[in-house]
């Protein structure tokens, strides 16, 4: 995909794949030195807060990367569970679809966001 | 005797002679007669209703029912309407109750019209045991005791009936009631009318953000001009449809708020939590269409000038 990283995440990811998801996503945005990310999660029925974090952690350490992150095809259902658990996962942009996703990582996030991002990141570790 | 025990004395004989066969057999040799009497009173009766049944259905089930009766009375079954004995005439029972529920018969009157063969019944009742008296009085009570079933049986029936319309009428509503329209490429309306109750407002939930993923649509309008009230259930639903919308990459915009809803939202304390809202859905149409990058301007002058304007 050129400078953007497609990730596809499948269903039933429990913590130990999550975690070397994790960790394998930051060596590829390295290693092929991509500008952005792409979450995939149009196949995930549900989802709880573990993977909600595992979302925002992705987000944050891409960014500290230097690489941006959109999560794309994001299930109602999904989202409404999300709602409900008060999980607003800031920070991270969404897309309808991945052909969206792509035209906003192309675009940019403002420099504001990023700001935002950034002292989000700095209350986590304070 | 006292009347207490000539009152037991009567029970006990009516249990131990108690003999719808006799009056199955009566009817057997009566039931043109009987009938006819029941006929007339029954379309005396319709006559005066302001919305009465129609003869020719009366005349039918009259007969129908009355066939069935005589059967059930002629097996042994007694006065036991559960009985498989008893099975045809409560389907008799129960298409007559929905008749004429149909044609605007309240309950009772559905159940008038069993307990108006009484009448007729009894008057053949006593010209038969006119010289036994004593007679007489069990077979009507046996009689009443199984009329009397069979009428509050077409009231449960009537009852059942309109609470399946009711039901029925409801879904159709519900269903009615929360279309998505697609306005322009990727901008959505979603028209609220009527009151919002919580089922309806998460239906409403489901089938927006469903459209929103079917036909990618970043921008959705939820327009509440027909929504006469708001209440904080409601409101909180509505707001996570929005939260949710946002977190799936679409944005929401709300139109159509009245002066009422507007102070109703500010004394309840409901926090809009940074959600656009519009007076009109023209407002929020300009808007949504400002977002998606396209605007509205005017056909060429060339062309008003061939419609003759």
């Amino acid at each position: 995909m050129g400078e953007f990283l497609l990730v596809t995440v499948q269903v039933d990811m429990h913590d130990r794949l999550a975690m070397s998801l994790q960790d394998d996503l930051t060596e590829k945005i390295v290693s092929s030195h991509a500008r952005g990310v792409l979450i995939d999660i149009s196949a995930l029925d549900v989802v709880d807060s573990f993977i909600g974090r595992m979302l925002g952690n992705i987000a944050s350490m891409s960014l500290v990367l230097d690489a941006e992150t959109v999560v794309v095809g994001m299930r109602p259902a999904v989202a409404i569970t999300l709602v409900e658990l008060g999980l607003a996962l800031p920070g991270i942009r969404t897309a309808l679809s991945v052909e969206r996703g792509m035209q906003m990582l192309r675009a940019g996030i403002s420099a504001g966001q990023r700001a935002a991002l950034k002292t989000g990141l700095d209350d986590s570790h304070s | 005797m006292g009347y207490n025990t000539q009152h037991h004395a009567f029970m006990e004989k009516s249990k131990i002679e108690s003999n719808p066969k006799s009056l199955a057999s009566l009817l057997a040799g009566n039931e043109a007669a009987v009938l006819e009497r029941w006929r007339s009173s029954l379309f005396s009766e319709n006559a005066s209703r302001r919305s009465g049944i129609r003869e020719a259905d009366l005349k039918r089930q009259s007969g129908e029912f009355l066939t069935a009766l005589r059967a059930a009375l002629e097996s042994d079954a007694g006065p036991n309407l559960q009985a498989s004995a008893w099975d045809q005439t409560r389907g008799i029972l129960s298409d007559i109750s929905r008749e004429q529920a149909n044609q605007g018969a309240s309950p009772s009157e559905v159940a008038t019209f069993i307990f108006s063969l009484k009448e007729s019944l009894f008057g053949l009742l006593q010209s038969e045991f006119a010289d036994d008296p004593g007679r007489i009085a069990q077979e009507v009570w046996n009689a009443s005791r199984i009329l009397d079933r069979l009428g509050l049986l077409t009231t449960d029936m009537a009852l059942k009936s309109r609470e399946g319309t009711i039901l029925r009428q409801q879904k159709e509503m519900l269903e009615l009631s929360t279309p998505v329209v697609k306005l322009w490429g990727g901008i959505l309306a979603l028209p609220l009318i009527g009151t919002l109750d919580s089922e309806r407002t998460q239906v409403v939930m489901e089938n927006l953000l469903d459209e929103i993923v079917r036909t990618e649509a970043a921008i959705a309008i939820i327009d509440i001009t027909g929504v006469p009230t708001v209440d904080t259930l409601v409101a909180q639903h509505l707001l996570k449809t929005v939260a949710a919308a946002r977190l799936m990459g679409a944005e929401c915009i709300i139109s159509g708020i009245r002066p009422q809803i507007a102070s109703t939202i500010v004394h309840l304390g409901v926090d809009l939590g940074g959600v656009s809202t519009k007076a009109t859905l023209a407002d929020a149409f300009a808007i949504a269409l400002r977002r998606s990058g396209l605007s509205v301007c005017r056909a060429e002058a060339s062309q008003k000038d061939s419609f003759g304007q």
